[in-house]
């Protein structure tokens, strides 16, 4: 029961007056800052890092009040991928496929107090997770090589096909133009630019954060300006209270979810995105009888208990072994160095006060979290009360300070506005972007980890199903496939009635 | 550190963005992402440099990522050669860009102010590997090039992949460019993937890898540095197994090619009073810097000298032709 009265004093620590007031402040400025378009969990840390050194926090300190941004920042991602289509960042874009019909049909209210309470089991299982097994996941995560990772795309990829409502083969076209846009930029294994045609800003490719602001925030205004003119009107805000029976259909899937993004978060690299893709798939798979797409309540319980879930698994290997999990928890680990802590395998041992005091502060940040979600689901459907002449312009301006904010370039602002146009084309088209940007978010990622395991074997392609790890990943999908096949057939088989 | 970590796409809010702190003239580019070492390097500095009173006010800190610092030359070049006001964070891995022409311009568009630190190329394996010393490695190469499966957190071509090939040269191994190199998003991701077996060596920074270092789940075959290192006394160095051999990675600043030589030589002595303070070589050594100092135009001739040199290595390895 050592981690038992490990997790005791840290909790010790977490509730310090300061901690505590830390944790809060924290919450609802990651909250705040995950529903802005643009800005995410790895902007909102690196804005407060400043301010860490400005107020002289010790380094517990520090973490605490970065975690709980982080944390809040995954709940918040939703809110404006639920009330106007335009996901906050890259994990919530699941959220959008179910979410946002949700709130057309005047259900904004419960969407939002699912994906709360989803987001609130997916970060408590994945905190309980990183309490319990921390360090024996992380021993197993090292054996996870890159040829496995590639297996873990290919199943990613493959089962992109029946994500979406629309046609599949739209769906993989879609998947595949944002595999080709994912190529652009220096090629990180050998440093040679690809489609760059001589732009410097074109070598390191295209921001996901910035096409998926463009693809989904600015269509959707050119979108609003079109139907505008045919008289279209805007998202009713339907009930201002969720209702307890909508909530509790997505409690299965919650569970689900935090499981498969658990995984995917503890896995470094792979991350919240996957987590949220692969939780949202199963999730189709299993329970899909037609209303996934429509507003199934399920559909957006999975991806946001596996986005919530795989940040806290995305803490195991940088508590454990100073891996960064994610872009986020890169950043958390500078700051850590610069607060004269050396991450890597013995933080455990020698900053217990700081390990378990965090551990702590997750529990609490998540509790403080679902407190303070609840009830600003009022004040948040509220928000599409606001009369169009108002709401879409702020939507405007907040993308573009968003975008502008990640990378000061004015480039950005024009390669924006050329995903949003692109987007207005492809949902002219009747094509979902959803797998536009996993293409190019996950894309990346998969042909790294291609390069690397070819670079391993000298350019021998057999290393890919060498690893026992690859090959079961394989065969799940293949079954997976075969099983959505075998049910695809017998849904077409009229029922008699 | 210093290289992009891939996840860590979507940041760089400069501070003062969302903040109101007070207003603040000078400013630090780092042409990367927070989190990596060219952020760590103007933050730090920063800090220390409005700590100690050397700058009004908060030194504004502005990430500007692309190109691994190309995109930040090209913008200063063009638009702020004249502005002396503005620091930019860079590195041995910047002058591997520009020496393989992956820059805009040469070295000599900017004014080179001064390097604070380096850290220490290091060559290890994993604790339980067959590969005992750094002759053992170089015999294993020179039988068979593609015998060892190498990795390290730059591309091939890029410092972390030079510095071991000069090493293997040092060591007379034949057929440099057979040797396999895998790339992974740093230090620390390099060394975890070793010691799940994926790869047999990694070639990086100390400063990335310091933590598994002290835990013994690396052996250190050979740093890259002429002297021991003060934090690891016992690591035997390249030199002191008879391949003469340095690798360092310092991290410095440069300004615009426009800046007066009175703001230039301000700046320089900025940094060496920043240099000199206790503040700095603690927060260097806490990171995994050695502290040396190059300032001025003593700096500005080290940084064209190894422009021409590191060219000459990726010729030689047939990185650039």
């Amino acid at each position: 029961m050592e981690i038992l009265s490990s997790l005791w004093s840290g909790f010790a620590v977490a509730a310090l007056p300061i901690n505590l007031a830390l944790i809060f402040g924290g919450c609802f400025a990651g909250t705040l800052i995950g529903a802005l378009p643009g800005l995410g969990p790895v902007n909102g840390v690196a804005i407060l890092i400043p301010l860490t050194f400005a107020f002289g926090l010790d380094a517990t300190s520090s973490m605490i009040l970065l975690s709980a941004v982080y944390y809040g920042c995954m709940y918040g991602g939703r809110i404006s991928a639920i009330l106007l289509n335009i996901p906050g960042d890259e994990p919530a874009i699941m959220t959008t496929l179910d979410g946002y019909p949700m709130a057309k049909k005047g259900q904004a209210a419960d969407a939002l107090a699912i994906s709360g309470l989803a987001s609130f089991i997916g970060a408590t299982l994945a905190t309980i997770g990183l309490t319990l097994f921390a360090p024996m996941l992380a021993k197993a995560a090292i054996h996870f090589g890159p040829s496995d990772y590639f297996a873990l795309y290919v199943m990613a990829f493959a089962t992109i096909g029946g994500i979406t409502g629309t046609d599949p083969r739209k769906t993989l076209l879609a998947a595949m133009l944002g595999l080709m846009l994912g190529t652009v930029g220096l090629d990180p294994s050998t440093g040679v630019a690809r489609y760059t045609f001589g732009s410097f800003n074109l070598y390191d490719g295209f921001d996901p954060i910035v096409a998926l602001v463009g693809l989904f925030a600015i269509s959707e205004i050119l979108f609003f300006l079109e139907e505008r003119a045919h008289g279209g009107g805007l998202v009713p805000p339907g009930r201002v209270f969720p209702r307890f029976s909508r909530v509790r259909e997505g409690l299965g899937a919650s569970l689900r979810g935090s499981l498969i993004g658990f995984v995917a978060g503890i896995l470094p690299g792979a991350g919240a995105s996957l987590g949220a893709v692969m939780s949202y798939s199963f999730e189709k798979r299993l329970s899909d009888k037609g209303t996934f797409g429509q507003g199934d309540p399920r559909g957006v319980a999975a991806p946001e208990a596996g986005n919530n879930a795989a940040s806290g698994g995305a803490l195991i290997p940088m508590l454990t072994l100073g891996v960064p999990g994610s872009g986020t928890t890169a950043v958390m680990l500078a700051m850590l160095i610069s607060l004269n802590i050396q991450p890597g395998p013995l933080l455990f041992q020698r900053s217990p006060d700081l390990v378990w005091g965090l551990v702590a502060a997750l529990y609490l940040a998540n509790l403080v979290l679902l407190i303070l979600n609840l009830p600003l689901i009022g004040m948040f459907t509220r928000v599409l009360g606001l009369p169009a002449w108002c709401l879409m312009p702020l939507v405007v301006a907040i993308s573009y300070l968003g975008v502008y904010a990640i990378t000061h370039a004015a480039f950005d602002l024009m390669v924006m506005v050329g995903f949003g146009i692109l987007g207005f084309v492809l949902r002219k088209l009747e094509f979902s972007l959803v797998p536009v940007v996993l293409g190019l978010l996950l894309g990346m990622d998969m042909e790294n980890n291609l390069r690397r395991a070819l670079s391993i074997s000298g350019g021998d392609f057999t290393i890919l199903v060498e690893s026992p790890i690859a090959v079961t990943i394989y065969v799940l999908t293949i079954a997976f496939l075969a099983l959505s096949l075998w049910l695809s057939r017998r849904s077409i088989v009229p029922t008699p009635s | 550190m210093i290289r992009k970590l891939n996840g860590l796409k979507a940041a760089g809010v400069a501070a003062t963005m969302l903040f109101a702190l007070p207003a603040t003239a000078a400013e630090c580019i780092a042409p990367a992402d927070p989190g990596g070492g060219w952020d760590f390097t103007c933050r730090e500095v920063g800090r220390l440099l409005s700590e100690q009173g050397l700058v009004d006010g908060n030194m504004q800190v502005t990430n500007m990522p692309g190109g691994v610092g190309a995109v930040a030359y090209a913008n200063v070049a063009g638009k702020r050669a004249d502005d002396a006001e503005l620091l930019v964070a860079t590195s041995t891995v910047g002058i591997t860009q520009i020496a393989q022409g992956k820059y805009p311009a040469g070295t000599d568009a900017m004014r080179w102010l001064a390097m604070l630190g380096a850290d220490v190329g290091t060559i290890a394996v994993a604790k339980d590997s067959e590969i005992q010393s750094l002759d053992d490695l170089m015999a294993r190469l020179k039988e068979d090039p593609t015998s060892v499966v190498t990795s390290g957190s730059s591309g091939a071509g890029g410092w972390d992949h030079i510095r071991l090939l000069l090493l293997a040269q040092a060591g007379e191994v034949e057929g440099l460019d057979q040797i396999r190199w895998v790339q992974f998003d740093g230090g620390s991701p390099a060394v975890t993937q070793m010691m799940g077996g994926q790869v047999d060596l990694v070639s990086t920074d100390l400063g990335e890898i310091k933590g598994f270092v002290e835990s013994g789940d690396i052996r250190v075959l050979a740093l890259l540095s002429d002297q021991p290192v003060s934090a690891f006394p016992d690591l035997p160095t390249a030199k002191s197994q008879g391949y003469d051999v340095t690798g360092y990675n310092w991290r410095g600043f440069y300004t615009g090619g426009e800046v007066g030589d009175d703001d230039y030589a301000a700046w320089v002595d900025k940094l060496k009073t920043l240099y000199d303070s206790e503040g700095w070589q603690e927060t260097a050594k806490a990171s995994g810097l050695e502290p040396i100092w190059r300032g001025g135009e003593e700096f500005s001739a080290y940084v064209a000298e190894q422009e021409e040199q590191m060219a000459e290595i990726s010729r030689q390895i047939g990185v650039i032709q």
